[in-house]
Parts: structure tokens; C-alpha cells; sequence
């Protein structure tokens, strides 16, 4: 569950990330170092979601469909195929897979 | 705010370029807003995260930490660390802030990849402002519509695991991803993370894992020199990624 008090904490941390910049930007800078590291955990943290999420579910394996359609959409992906058709073709690969009986 | 001077004021090409981003991102927020309410969590989720968040990547973390059991706290954790790559943005389109303190609290909430993208592309101050203001309120009202609209078809889903749509979370994810990618350095930390974050989920509680994955960071190595500079041609790349995209 996603209690309010969690949307709002999200939003008014996030506010001032954005806010900082422009409120600071005369009296400091920011480090290459830190530019970077910032942009690198972004990353870090999405591919994590994409692994857990395409391979577990609760503290277990999710079986063998639902990575197979993040694949499929992964590699539609990096073939440049419009959004749309990345997300359905994942999706649909999954459902035939569970539809043949593949966990 | 007054559209039409912002619309003079940019070239043509730039408008089409934010119309092209605004029809993409509309479709990963119909997405966001299916896959939350089908995923089980009630309408006013999604669309709150859209209006008062307003940022894609954490908005698709926080829910899906949720949706896997993980604790309110690890989701707002995982999204807030996301959303640190804005404070960069921050001071990069400070200049485009200038002026009135009400126009700099508003104009800070439109701050998101795109419009600081868009920004970078224009050489003239006056031009910056505007391709700033117009993507960044065209963005927050597509982006707004499509949530709802997503949620309120989500909600007439019925056997979601029969469509296949657990796949179209991590789907999203990963083409939202990829085009960061590129650098090698940045993917031997991801690829790092996803394995530490994998190997943990067994034992820790739901949201942790992803956490964990910050190890990977060990591994994002130095910036090369003169990285802060092309930071906004890689920027105008990625946009440029995504309009290929829904070509």
C-alpha cells in the first residue's frame, strides 16, 4: 500500500532537489564527481528494478514468462521499435507463454 | 503564462520535437496509471504521484516497490534517490529560473529530463526560457491527462497476470533505461546492482534490494574531464532517442 504520507514525503523531497539549483546556484557549485555519481545511481537503481521485477516475485523466482517478455521487449528496445510496440510485445510474449502453460 | 509568445519565440522544429516528446511521454503515463491500479492500488495514487511528484522513473520505483510488498519508506527512499539526478539539472537551468520568486517555485516543479533538455538545446536566454516553459507545462498536462486516463482503464482490467502485464512494468523500465546505457561505466555499476539486488531478494524484506544495489556506485569509476559539458549534448541525445522512438 502506498499510504498519503509516503506521496507526499516523495514530493516534497523531490520539490527540493529541483528547487536547490535554482535558489543556490549563485553561492555554490556542484562537482563533476557528484554530477556523475548522481547520474550513475539513477541508472543503478533502474536496472535493479528491471532485474527484480522481470525475476522475483515476493522472495522468490517469478518463473520462467514474465523475464522471457522483458527480454523480448529489451531487445525490441535496443532495436529502436516504438514504445508502444516494446511494451506490448513484452506483455504478450508473457501471456502466450502462461497461455501455453509456461510458469 | 502566455503560450503564444513561447510559440513565436522557438523554431518550428523545437515545437514539433516537444509535440513528439509530449505524444511519447503520454504513453509511458497511460502505462504508469494502467499498470498501478491493475497492479491493485486505488485510483488516487497514481494520479497524486503525477500531479505533486511529476517525475516518470520515480514515479514507476515507488509503485513498484509497493506492488512487490516492499514498505512505504523503501519506496519513497528508491524515488528519492532518483530523483538526486534533478539537483544537477537544477543548477544547470538556473539562468532559465531567473526572475520572480512565484515563477521560480512554479517553474522548479516543471524540472524533469526533458524540459532541462530542451533548455540545453537553445543557445539564446530567450529561447532557453521558452522551450523550458512551453515542454515543461505541455508536459505536466499530458502527462496528468494520460495517468488518469491509464488508471481508469487499468481499473477495468480483469486477469492481469493472464495479459501478461507484470512483464509491462519491467518492460517500461528498461526502455526507459537503456538509452543511458551507453556508457560503459555506468552499465558495469547497473549490471553490479542488479546482480547484488537479485541475489538479496531472497533474504531481505521487498525494497531493500534495490537499495543494496547502490553498491554498484563502487564501480561508476571518475567523470572524464570535461564531462559536465557534454552532460547536455548526452541530454539532447536522449531526447532525441526518444522521438526516434515513436516515430
Amino acid at each position: 500500500m502506498m499510504p498519503l504520507y509516503a506521496v507526499l514525503l516523495l514530493a516534497v523531497g523531490t520539490y527540493a532537489f529541483r528547487l536547490a539549483g535554482p535558489l543556490l546556484s549563485g553561492r555554490l557549485a556542484l562537482s563533476d564527481r557528484l554530477r556523475h555519481l548522481l547520474a550513475v545511481a539513477a541508472a543503478v537503481l533502474l536496472v535493479a528494478l528491471v532485474a527484480t521485477g522481470a525475476l522475483t516475485q515476493g522472495h522468490g523466482f517469478a518463473g520462467w514468462a514474465r523475464p522471457a517478455g522483458v527480454l523480448v521487449a529489451g531487445v525490441l528496445a535496443l532495436r529502436r521499435a516504438p514504445f508502444p510496440l516494446v511494451v506490448i510485445a513484452g506483455a504478450a510474449t508473457t501471456a502466450l507463454l502462461r497461455l501455453c502453460g509456461v510458469g | 503564462m502566455n503560450m503564444r509568445p513561447l510559440l513565436r519565440t522557438l523554431e518550428r522544429a523545437t515545437v514539433r520535437d516537444i509535440a513528439l516528446v509530449c505524444l511519447a511521454d503520454a504513453l509511458v503515463g497511460a502505462s504508469f496509471g494502467a499498470i498501478s491500479v491493475s497492479g491493485g492500488l486505488p485510483l488516487w495514487v497514481p494520479v497524486a504521484l503525477s500531479a505533486l511528484v511529476f517525475a516518470g522513473g520515480s514515479q514507476f520505483a515507488a509503485v513498484g516497490v509497493v506492488l512487490s510488498g516492499g514498505g512505504a519508506l523503501a519506496a519513497v527512499a528508491t524515488g528519492l534517490v532518483l530523483n538526486a539526478r534533478l539537483l544537477p539539472f537544477g543548477f544547470t537551468v538556473a539562468d532559465v529560473l531567473d526572475g520572480p520568486r512565484w515563477r521560480r517555485l512554479l517553474g522548479a516543479q516543471l524540472l524533469t529530463d526533458e524540459t532541462a533538455a530542451f533548455a540545453l538545446q537553445q543557445n539564446e536566454p530567450r529561447r532557453r526560457r521558452a522551450a523550458y516553459w512551453l515542454c515543461g507545462i505541455a508536459l505536466y498536462v499530458v502527462w496528468n491527462v494520460s495517468v488518469l486516463l491509464g488508471a481508469i482503464a487499468g481499473g477495468l482490467i480483469g486477469d492481469t497476470d493472464a495479459l501478461g502485464l507484470d512483464a509491462a512494468f519491467p518492460a517500461v523500465l528498461l526502455a526507459l533505461v537503456l538509452p543511458s546505457l551507453s556508457d560503459r561505466r555506468t552499465r558495469t555499476a547497473a549490471v553490479v546492482g542488479a546482480v547484488v539486488a537479485v541475489a538479496a531478494t531472497p533474504f531481505l524484506p521487498a525494497g531493500l534490494p534495490v537499495l543494496l544495489a547502490l553498491v554498484g556506485l563502487l564501480f561508476a569509476g571518475r567523470p572524464e574531464a570535461g564531462e559536465s559539458t557534454r552532460k547536455a549534448a548526452d541530454d539532447a541525445h536522449a531526447v532525441n532517442g526518444e522521438k526516434e522512438a515513436v516515430r
